[in-house]
């Protein structure tokens, strides 16, 4: 079983949830840019939440499904339709022999759709994931983009991935009943707010600055890609100049090169960093950071260490709810 | 480690799911040395929740899982209002006060043949000018000293080395290249490195080794790790043909 790929979109790569334990090897972590979409997806069609799947930017592709499957697709809405009927976000979907899945374009909410298959994308692990590590052209499909006529294959269905099938299919519609609920969909777009942590040398830049920071608006730069986010705004300014040690930054780091203008690391970034660590993003909103489209305005609002990680522990707990419930669900069908 | 040594050793959070423990203020061969065997400490008793470490010039970072870590160590009468960050920071302080019987492990010599100058070197002369030495003297100066491995990072497989001599140091370019082929050494300021994969950059080429730094097919995927020592050792063109030859 194999999707071909007819039209490959702007930006199409295989990703699961990164690249761990090499970063000492200065080897970039990778994975879904955002990964709760990225997880949702895939426990939506049975998959572990750590399966590989499709980042779809901005301009979706255009896939053919060979045989029938199960797939669902979250995150930013890309209009995504299955033979030209819509297919809504963030349930779980019926796909038959031969049918079609393109998208129509962006609508504002998200730049960046994640779409997971039953049974996963079956390309070999490299170093332990499949995501795909565009400078080093490794992981992923040949360490690429998905181009026109590629087939991708998608590895062989677990009894959980099979339960769902039956019980979807013993549905009238394809598409499923059950979706994910709704106050633990992220609401994309528009002007997004994210929380943040002060970072190590956040005491090193000025007071007009820091303030600065959490009361002005900034805009995401052309030049942001999967490695950072360049913001544009109000100048950042370090009390004086300050020589830095490399040391680790993460996803979510913000970091301001001496012109002012900050950086916040995402998915594909560097191991280590040099520049001054003025906030961290919590990883609870790390998504919403992830779906700002180029050109929207971001603002930040400082939280403490302690909100910041009840964010993270409910949303990891609703995420286990959820995978819960449609496991119950699958037995039900099962034992029905 | 002793208790001197552990009261000089400061924890704080990166963000709300990895811990920084910063071992040293300086780059030296000592600090280099302390963090290497917390770092090897660390990678061979992980927690629970652990997800890795990656060490530095001063600091190791340990990347955890909030979730994991909570429902690991935490209290389970009393879940709400406990940090998994105090939890991860708590078993790391354990690590370091076990850490005095770990012996360090000994150090590797890895010796990286370099063909210096020509088509591989570009701006081997121009070093020579900076310095006011003829080629032969860089080259000599280059192979002749002993590097040390601080920490990986930048791009996958690639060392930042101490230990270059100050008689060779040369500013960047003042216009970066915009694709240095993998396997190229070069220097900028007091620092000397090889690129393991073909990047844009400003450094100054005094050559290129035939071995591979980044080896994404193996296990450890890199040539060097932290803490190494390197020796860098000039060969001529034919055989570094015959090196490629070998392993293409």
């Amino acid at each position: 079983m194999s999707l071909k790929i007819h039209k490959p979109g702007l930006l199409t790569t295989v990703q699961d949830l990164g690249r761990h334990g090499a970063q000492k090897y200065g080897v970039i972590v990778s994975g879904a840019m955002d990964g709760f979409a990225l997880r949702t997806a895939n426990l939506l069609v049975g998959n572990e939440e750590h399966a590989a799947g499709l980042e779809v930017t901005m301009v979706g592709p255009e896939i053919e499904l060979e045989d029938p499957t199960l797939l669902s697709v979250c995150g930013g809405d890309l209009r995504p339709r299955l033979d030209g009927e819509p297919v809504p976000l963030w349930r779980t979907i019926y796909a038959g022999r031969g049918s079609r899945l393109a998208f129509g374009g962006m609508t504002g909410a998200g730049c960046r759709a994640y779409v997971a298959f039953a049974g996963g994308i079956d390309v070999p692990e490299r170093m332990q994931s499949r995501s795909t590590y565009l400078r080093a052209a490794i992981g992923g499909y040949e360490g690429r983009p998905l181009r026109a006529q590629d087939r991708v294959p998608l590895g062989r269905l677990s009894l959980r991935n099979a339960n769902l099938l039956l019980a979807i299919e013993a549905q009238r519609s394809s598409v499923s009943g059950w979706t994910v609920a709704a106050e633990l969909r992220p609401q994309y777009g528009g002007e997004t707010t994210v929380r943040f942590l002060p970072g190590e040398e956040y005491g090193l830049f000025d007071e007009a600055s820091r303030a600065r920071l959490e009361r002005e608006p900034f805009q995401v730069l052309p030049q942001s890609d999967r490695m950072g986010y360049r913001l544009t705004g109000p100048g950042l300014n370090l009390v004086r100049k300050t020589e830095m040690v490399s040391a680790a930054v993460t996803f979510g780091t913000m970091q301001v090169p001496p012109d002012g203008n900050p950086i916040v690391l995402m998915a594909d970034r560097q191991t280590s960093g040099g520049y001054p660590k003025l906030a961290q993003v919590l990883s609870a909103d790390l998504p919403l950071l992830a779906q700002a489209n180029l050109g929207e305005r971001v603002r930040f609002r400082r939280v403490s260490l302690a909100e910041a990680e009840q964010a993270i522990i409910k949303r990891e707990r609703a995420l286990r709810t959820l995978r819960g419930g449609l496991e119950q669900r699958a037995e039900r069908h099962w034992k029905s | 480690m002793n208790q001197e040594k552990v009261r000089t050793v400061r924890m704080h959070p990166l963000g709300d799911a990895a811990v920084v423990v910063v071992l040293g203020d300086d780059i030296s061969v000592d600090t280099n040395a302390r963090v290497r065997q917390f770092a090897e400490y660390v990678e061979h008793h992980p927690f629970t929740g652990m997800i890795e470490q990656v060490p530095a010039f001063q600091s190791v970072t340990v990347y955890y899982e909030p979730l994991a870590v909570l429902e690991a160590y935490g209290d389970q009468a009393a879940h709400e209002g406990q940090s998994p960050y105090v939890l991860a920071k708590s078993r790391l302080e354990g690590l370091l006060d076990q850490l005095g019987e770990a012996p360090p492990e000994a150090p590797r010599t890895v010796t990286i043949p370099v063909c210096y100058g020509g088509e591989f070197g570009p701006d081997l002369e121009t070093v020579a000018r900076v310095n006011h030495l003829t080629t032969e003297e860089v080259v000599a100066i280059h192979s002749g000293a002993e590097y040390l491995v601080y920490m990986l990072g930048f791009a996958p497989g690639f060392a930042y080395l101490g230990g270059m001599s100050g008689r060779i140091r040369t500013p960047r370019r003042e216009t970066p290249r915009l694709a240095i082929p993998a396997g190229t050494v070069g220097i900028a300021g007091d620092q000397t490195g090889v690129y393991p994969i073909e990047t844009p950059g400003g450094w100054q080429l005094i050559g290129r080794t035939p071995t591979q730094l980044f080896l994404p097919g193996e296990q450890p995927p890199a040539l060097l790790k932290a803490g190494d020592l390197v020796r860098f050792r000039p060969i001529a063109r034919a055989e570094y043909d015959a090196w490629k030859e070998q392993s293409p």
